[in-house]
Order: C-alpha cells, then structure tokens, then sequence
C-alpha cells in the first residue's frame, strides 16, 4: 500500500464525484481538441484547393490597355505593340529569398494565329512545368515534341483535327501530338505549343506574354514574395490569385480566434467544477485525512494524495476528452465540407496534447483543495483522539 | 532523565471571552517501559492531555520532551515524522478509513515508508495475528464487530512497533470479557517494552496500569496510586 493506492481507492469509493470531476474536464478537453481538429482539418482543406489551383502568382506585362482575359484575370492586350516580358528576367526568380517556395515557373507566350481560317490563340507553353502548374491537365496523346501541338478541346472539335492530324501554322509544318480533355476553363480554346516553337512562330524569340508561379506551400509567404518578384522582374505587374483563398483564410483566422475564446471559457468551467467538487470531497474526508496525519501523514503526503486523485481522473478526462472531441469533429466535417475534401486523421500529438491539457488543468484546480487538506490540524479533525 | 517529561504544560483552547482552560500547569514524567493510566471526570483534560503526549497539539505553554526530543519545537513535518515513529494512537471511535480492508487500515502507518509491498502486508498480519484477528483481513470496517473494530485500531497503533502506546478509552463501549482481552493485551505489549499510556473511566482497566495519573479540571490531583 502505498499513496497511490490509498488515491485510487478513495476515488473508487466516492465514484459520483469522480465521474462528475471526469465529466467536468471531458467536456472542456473534448471542445478544446475538436475545435483544433476542425480549425486543423478546415486550413488542411484550404491549402489543399490553394494547391489544387496551381500557380498561384500570375506575372503580366505592366500595360494598360486590355484586350484579353485569362483564366479570369486581365492580361495586358495581346497586340503588336503589347509589352512583353524578357524571358532572361524570369530566371531571376530562382534567386528570390523566398526561392526555395517556388515549386513551379511556367513562362507562356500568346499570339493569334490563322488555322484553317479560324483565329486561334496559340499559347507557347513549358510542358514540364505544367504538371506542377496545371495538374488537372489530361492529355489525350502525347506530351509534343519540338514540332508538335496540343490542341484545346474546342479547338480541337471546330478545327476537326485530332492527334497525329498534321496542322499548318504560318507556314509551319506541325503535328497534333494530343487534345487536351475538357478542362471547364479557357485553355479549351487554345492551341497549345512548346515555349521556343510558339515563340518562333510568333517571332518574339526571348520574350514571354506571361508566366505563373506555383508557390506550394503552407503559409508561405505570398505577399513577400510578390514583392520580392516584382523587384527581380522589371516592368511587369505581380499578382497573387490569392483573393478567394485569402478571404476563406480571413474567416478562418476568426474562427480561430473565436474558438480559442471558447475554449479558455470552457476549459475554466471544467476547472471549476473540478475546485467546487474536489474542495467539496476534501471537506467531507476530514476524518479521514485527520486519522492520515495523526498516524503520521506529512501535510505534503496529504497534499500528494489529493493531487494524485485529481492526476487519475484528468488523465482519464484526457483520454476521453480527446475521444469525444474527435467524434465531434468527425460528426462536425460531414456538414461543413463538400465533397469530403477534407478528412481528419487522429493525431498523437493531439492525444498528447489533450492529456497534457487535462491533467494540468486538473491539477491546478486541485492545488487549492490540496492545499486544504494538508493544513487540516489532526487534533482538530479528529476532534478528540 | 525520564523518558517522558512534561514541564509545567498547560493548554487553553480559544481565546479571551471564549478561552477554555484544558490543562493548568501540569508536571509528570513516565519512565520507559511504564504502564500509566489517566483518569478524571469527564471534561477534566484527559484527552487533551493524551494528545499533547501523542505530539498533535501544541500546549500554550510548557515544555514536553519524549527521549530527549523537545517535541513541540519540531517542526511541523518533523513533529508528523515523530508521531510516526514514535506514537502508537488508538483512538476512542476507532477512526478506522472505512473504504480500506483491515489489514489496509492497519498498514496505514507504513504507507509513507520506504518498505516493499509484501513486507508491508507481512507487517500488518503479524499485527492482526497479535490482536487475534488473522482471517478477517480482507474485510471492510463496516463487517466487523465493534471490538473487532477495536482490535483493528490497535493493531494499526502497533504496526510500526512504536514505543509509545497512547490508548484513549479503548474499551469504553465493550463488553467486560473483551474488554479484559485487550486490556490481557495492552499488558503483553507493555511486557514487550512498550510505554503505555491509557485513558480510562474504568477502575478495573486503570488496574491493569502499575501507575494512575487522576487529572480534576485540568489539574494533575494525584501521580501515584
Ligand atoms: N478543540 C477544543 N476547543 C475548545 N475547547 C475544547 C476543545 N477540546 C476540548 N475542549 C475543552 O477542554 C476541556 C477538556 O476536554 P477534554 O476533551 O480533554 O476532556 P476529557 O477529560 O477527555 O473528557 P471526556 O472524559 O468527556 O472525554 C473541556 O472543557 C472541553 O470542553
Ligand atoms: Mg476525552
């Protein structure tokens, strides 16, 4: 027999008031862990579609008058007298600070072309960066060769070519390597080549209309490396498309903030139920922890026993604070995410996390109680021997 | 130098209007080995006096030595490491823990000492063997008689084999025949060495004591029979 056993006896004995004080933390632990996980599962699922988007900064030519649109965004117009952008300027961007953020750089250059008297948009592209720019590209065939094109869906269907078709582009002899299946977006519509034969084609040899950059990761630092960009390549216009994920980010962050709140509030709930409940245990056992000192009990024994008690239950609490929480989340990520997106995978570290929480918490409510029940006087408890 | 030394100790519980004056200026020694009984009218200071030896509360005045340790000027946990080692307490209602078995109850006093488990329980059915009680170990207080109850308290005073026996009307809700076995005992163990001191009401039991201590209103009236 030894402390502990005297500790896990008593709260075997007085099991209603050792369920209320589980109760108490559980409830605050299981908030506390299923806002994390939700938050957690939440920026997971943003990151993922901010990667599923691919380039994530756009660099254009700085003109004014605007003719054409990609993707959505503004480009400067694709005339004779548009701007362009000088492809020895973009390797800069492999020695911006924020370099090593860049996963992707893919360069493109526009013209409009005649094919089978159609205007087209030929768009003179980096193939090997596209899989990391545009991972949603499927092609139909195979990636083209130096002499080879990529046709757009629709461009594809209203030409009326498909692979191995051969193609005649300003007086160029040129082979359809693959069509590009439906993508939803513009590049349906476009011809697609690689970078050094459009720019042939369109006679702006070192010269870019656009490029785009792929900076995956968490939390990089977007801003700056816009910034850092647009030092490094002059006379274009950096943009990040960062709006609709920011603002989902912006929300996210106030909900962080607001479920940090709850949690604080929650978590001191728990703590007082477990003070009330265990000062209310200790004012009960005074016998008890009178007989304890009087045989030769030192107050830090007492106050070791009383601490243990509470360390037993909050370790529990943790264990199933964390349980529920993560039921909760679970429960909670069927109506807030579409298409299940996003998934949440226990985590040790939250079960670390959750016990750690639990027990410190219910050990500081205990302090107080503990401390009672150390300077109870043995004569007095006992009141007379 | 007698074992036990109390030097003018008097006690007052409250203060002004409401002071109470539990012990004035009372002076004895018990020497090792020593049998004593303390008598007296009921409110005359006997338990009082019995847990100022037991070192659990503190005189208002006076000096108290046990084995030349001045007790009272221990520090608060020292004074609890002697009450320990030196102090056998069997209480008047017993104060068993009610959710631990006998032989829990019993091996209480050891629970804070650094002795292995199983020499712990050892310990304890030896102590319950001497009381007559081997076999009711697993037992919870609430399944026992109520000497048994106190066979358990004593057993639980001499587990840790203390010198000092204090004893607060042990037998004062038993009947006579169990009251004369554990009398029969408190004279083993006093046999054995220890330094008994034993309130009681009862001129049979106070027989069983070689020495009578009669305290009136506080006041020691006779040291010898
Ligand atoms: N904690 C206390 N606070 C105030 N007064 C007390 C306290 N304990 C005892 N007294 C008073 O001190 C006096 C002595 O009490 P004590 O308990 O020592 O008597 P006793 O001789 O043991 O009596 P009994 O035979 O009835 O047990 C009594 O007047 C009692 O009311
Ligand atoms: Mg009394």
């Amino acid at each position: 027999m030894n402390l502990r056993d005297i500790a896990f006896k008593n709260l075997l004995r007085r099991k209603a008031k050792a369920l209320f004080v589980l109760a108490g933390l559980a409830i605050g632990v299981s908030t506390v862990v299923a806002l994390i996980s939700f938050v957690d599962a939440m920026t997971e699922n943003i990151n993922h579609k901010l990667e599923k988007y691919g380039a994530n900064i756009l660099i254009v030519p700085k003109t004014e008058n605007l003719s054409l649109t990609y993707g959505g965004l503004s480009l400067g117009g694709v005339s004779f007298e548009m701007q362009e952008i000088r492809e020895q300027d973009l390797i800069k961007i492999r020695s911006i600070k924020n370099a090593a953020n860049v996963a992707g750089l893919g360069p493109m250059v526009f013209g409009v072309v005649n094919v089978e008297n159609h205007r087209v948009l030929l768009a003179g592209v980096d193939f090997e960066a596209n899989w990391i720019l545009k991972p949603w590209w499927k092609i139909d065939g195979t990636i083209p060769g130096e002499n080879g094109v990529v046709l757009g869906s629709e461009t594809a269907a209203v030409l009326g070519l498909n692979q191995g078709s051969p193609v005649t582009i300003k007086g160029r002899q040129l082979i359809v390597s693959g069509v590009l299946k439906p993508t939803g977006s513009q590049d349906d519509q476009l011809i697609f080549m690689p970078l050094k034969t459009a720019q042939a084609v369109l006679n702006k040899e070192g010269l870019v209309s656009m490029a785009e950059v792929a900076a995956l990761c968490k939390d990089c630092p977007i801003d700056a490396m816009v910034k850092q960009i647009s030092d490094v390549v002059p006379g274009a216009k950096v943009m990040a498309i960062q709006q609709v994920v920011k603002g989902r980010m912006e929300a996210l962050a106030q909900f962080k903030k607001f479920s940090y709140g709850v949690s604080i509030v929650v978590l001191l709930v728990g703590s007082l139920v477990v003070l009330v409940t265990m000062m209310g245990s200790v004012r009960e056992r005074t016998e008890e922890i009178g007989i304890f000192r009087a045989i030769g009990f030192r107050k830090s024994h007492v106050f070791k026993i009383v601490l243990l008690e509470a360390g037993f239950i909050s370790a529990a609490a943790g264990i199933l604070g964390y349980i529920t929480g993560f039921a909760l989340t679970k429960g909670a990520m069927h109506f807030f995410s579409e298409s299940g997106g996003a998934s949440i995978q226990p985590s040790l570290e939250l079960v670390g996390g959750a016990l750690a929480l639990a027990v410190l918490v219910g050990l500081m409510a205990s302090v107080y109680p503990a401390y009672l029940a150390s300077r109870m006087d043995p004569n007095q408890a006992l009141n007379a021997i | 130098m007698s074992y036990i030394r109390a030097e003018n100790l008097s006690k007052q519980y409250g203060s002004s209007d409401a002071a109470v004056m539990a012990l004035h200026n009372m002076d004895f020694t018990v020497e090792s080995g020593e049998f004593v009984s303390i008598m007296g009218e009921s409110g005359a200071g006997k338990s009082t006096l019995l847990s100022i030896v037991g070192a659990m509360n503190p005189p208002s005045s006076g000096k108290f030595v046990v084995d030349g340790i001045d007790v009272y000027r221990l520090g608060s946990e020292k004074r609890t490491d002697f009450r320990r080692e030196f102090i056998g307490f069997v209480f008047q209602s017993f104060h068993l823990v009610p959710y631990l078995t006998v032989v829990e109850n019993v091996m209480l006093p050891l629970t804070t000492v650094k002795v292995s488990k199983k020499r712990k329980r050892v310990l304890a059915e030896e102590a319950l063997d001497q009381v007559a009680l081997a076999g009711k170990e697993d037992r919870l207080p609430s399944q026992i008689s109520g000497g048994e109850k106190e066979r358990v308290a004593i057993a639980r005073a001499i587990v840790n084999d203390p010198p000092v026996i204090l004893a607060d009307e042990p037998t004062g809700n038993l009947d006579s025949t169990t009251t004369h076995e554990i009398m029969g005992l408190f004279q083993r163990l006093n046999q054995e060495g220890a330094t008994i001191l034993m309130v009681t009401h009862s001129q049979d039991c106070a027989a069983y004591a070689k020495r009578i201590l009669r305290v009136s209103d506080g006041r020691l009236v006779e040291k010898d029979i």
